[in-house]
């Protein structure tokens, strides 16, 4: 177990670089550099003076290097847990990861909540009931989720809660330790908006593997003692439908801390997709390489745990 | 063929309505030019016209019908959406299919080629693309393409995995069968299924990323008309022209239901484990 571990931590490096190296290097690739934007933005000097300043620009953030030696100097800076300074903000960066960090992860994990309480009894009911009605309904409003574009369900929502309850996504942002209520209310609705979203595919899994389940023997045998039917359904099927969802709620969930940009620029939420995406729009590459470090970081760390907590839970699998 | 039409529409009777809806849009697709009153960039209307006689769907902030636009839109959507399909999820399925084959420091090292490209955030990596690329259609489905073929490249690596396993790949390779012919003729029909699966599932996704792209300033270009680029336009506009979000809105959704109906049912008659009734 513990080699099985070690071994995943190990893959983690080649993953980490990977994905690093391939931003850093689209980044290079994206016209304009923050030397750019600074100078054309104050510019009045004329055009060889404006050319001057984006070199002495350049040579500061030593952006005339060649393109892998910045790479192995961020690498290097990075791996001491130093992610430099941000460009457009002026501050460090870890910094705005400290600020930004933990709100997105609050809203990632409110919205996951969401997703698996309401998609699971949805595709057990859906399951339980195949080709009925209900099960027709069920995969209607499960899929519509998915039919329009997040940004649009999100804007629609904004609008309604805007229109007719006089309430404005607020400005400041208060974190949860300070004001539970406040915090929640700001959060709960870009929350729901993503949750429906994300719910579709849990649904349909549940679904299929519950549709699986309850053909198999051990279920026939406990319909079969007499069982009430709830019981075989939540005590026995449900439990051994549940371990693919599990699976997949995570590999989700690890994905959700970039997934949030949309939700986060309508609700106004300052997290960690609307810095990206500002950053990205900037030329901020030290900002954009530390927030995708970070999020590629979660995803595997959730993927690792998600594969733990799938051998705890069943037991057959066993991590060599 | 009729009776298996039937028996598709008797067993999978939401998928069957998700495929007659699918087939109408690729019928609106088709006939755009035929069917659209107006090109869908001409200017000129006055704009923020409410929908009326001369315009169904009224005119949207530069004065362009609103209906043309939904109609070329259905054209634009669907080359998007089946252009990066057709790219992403052959291209990701044959590499996922090779390296699982050749195994070995191939297939863990395009493992951690894989891995790098599913740790980044999709929209994320299409954004950056699309910054690094410019903005066109050819360019969107290029992302599109590069964001589809790391899902692809997984999972039907899992499949040849076991497919390069069984018996007969042992036998073909026992009777001296060449690589190519192997790959070609055992290892690549064998995957078809979930290749199948991959394709009808992700028309959608990629249609539905497009239009978040679109939002968030990298989509296909403004004048185009992409459902995406319509609703961003309409989601500003909310409060004096609902009818700009409403109906690109309704053919989007219409389509993408339609597309996941459809690929939902594709999925499940593919997996025989779901067949039968309860025993």
């Amino acid at each position: 177990m513990r080699r099985y571990v070690l071994r995943r931590l190990l893959l983690f490096v080649p993953t980490l670089f990977g994905a690093s190296l391939l931003v850093f290097i689209l980044l290079r690739l994206v016209p304009g550099d923050i030397a750019e934007i600074l100078v054309y933005q104050t510019g009045s000097e004329s055009s060889t003076v404006q050319k001057k300043q984006i070199q002495q620009i350049r040579a500061e953030l030593g952006l005339d290097r060649p393109v892998l030696v910045q790479y192995g100097h961020w690498m290097w800076d990075a791996l001491r847990g130093d992610f430099g300074q941000s460009y457009s903000q002026r501050r460090p960066v870890s910094a705005i990861l400290a600020e930004r960090f933990p709100r997105s992860m609050e809203l990632a994990a409110l919205t996951l909540f969401l997703a698996v309480i309401w998609a699971v009894p949805l595709g057990v009911v859906s399951a339980v009931r195949q080709n009925s009605w209900v099960d027709y309904l069920a995969r209607i409003v499960s899929l519509s989720g998915l039919s329009l574009p997040l940004f649009v369900t999100g804007a629609l929502i904004l609008w309604l809660l805007v229109r007719f309850f006089r309430w404005i996504p607020p400005l400041e942002f208060v974190p949860f330790t300070e004001n539970p209520l406040e915090n929640l209310k700001q959060l709960i609705w870009p929350a729901l908006c993503q949750a429906y979203y994300i719910s579709a595919p849990i649904t349909r899994l549940t679904r299929s593997q519950m549709l699986e389940v309850i053909r198999h023997d051990y279920v026939r045998t406990a319909r079969a003692k007499g069982l009430a039917e709830r019981a075989v359904i939540y005590r026995h099927a449900l439990k051994n439908a549940l371990l693919p969802v599990v699976t997949f709620v995570g590999w989700w969930g690890g994905r959700l801390l970039g997934g949030l940009v949309i939700m986060e620029i309508i609700f106004v939420v300052p997290g960690m997709g609307t810095s990206l995406v500002q950053a990205v729009s900037q030329r901020d590459y030290p900002a954009v390489q530390a927030f995708i470090f970070v999020m590629a970081m979660v995803f595997l760390l959730v993927n690792l745990a998600v594969d733990l907590l799938y051998a705890w839970l069943d037991p057959r699998i066993r991590y060599a | 063929m009729a009776r298996a039409l039937r028996r598709f529409v008797i067993r999978q009777p939401l998928g069957a309505a998700g495929a007659v809806i699918v087939l109408a849009m690729i019928l609106v697709a088709l006939f755009a030019p035929a069917l659209a009153p107006h090109g869908p960039k001409e200017t000129g209307f006055a704009p923020y016209l409410a929908p009326g006689a001369e315009f169904p769907m009224g005119t949207d902030q530069i004065g362009r019908d609103v209906l043309s636009r939904v109609i070329w839109g259905a054209r634009l959507s669907l080359q998007i959406g089946l252009f990066s399909v057709v790219f992403g999820i052959t291209l990701g399925s044959l590499w996922g299919a090779v390296t699982a084959y050749f195994g070995g420091a191939l297939d863990s090292g395009s493992q951690r080629i894989v891995d790098s490209l599913m740790a980044l955030p999709p929209i994320i990596l299409a954004l950056s693309l699309m910054a690094a690329l410019g903005q066109s259609i050819t360019n969107v489905i290029l992302a599109l393409t590069i964001l589809l073929i790391p899902t692809a490249a997984r999972t039907v690596r899992s499949v040849a995995l076991g497919v390069v396993a069984a018996p007969y790949v042992e036998a073909a390779r026992a009777a001296g069968c060449s690589h190519a012919r192997i790959i070609a003729r055992h290892l690549i029909p064998n995957c078809l299924a979930s290749y199948i699966v991959l394709f009808s599932t992700n028309v959608s996704y990629a249609i539905v990323v497009e239009a978040s792209l679109s939002f968030i300033g990298a989509g296909a270009p403004p004048d185009e008309p992409s459902w995406g680029g319509m609703l961003t336009a309409g989601v500003q506009a909310l409060e004096t022209a609902p009818w700009m979000v409403f109906f690109p809105g309704l053919a989007i959704s219409l389509a993408v239901f339609a597309l996941n109906l459809l690929g939902d049912s594709i999925r499940d008659l593919t997996d025989p484990r779901l067949r039968g009734g309860l025993g």
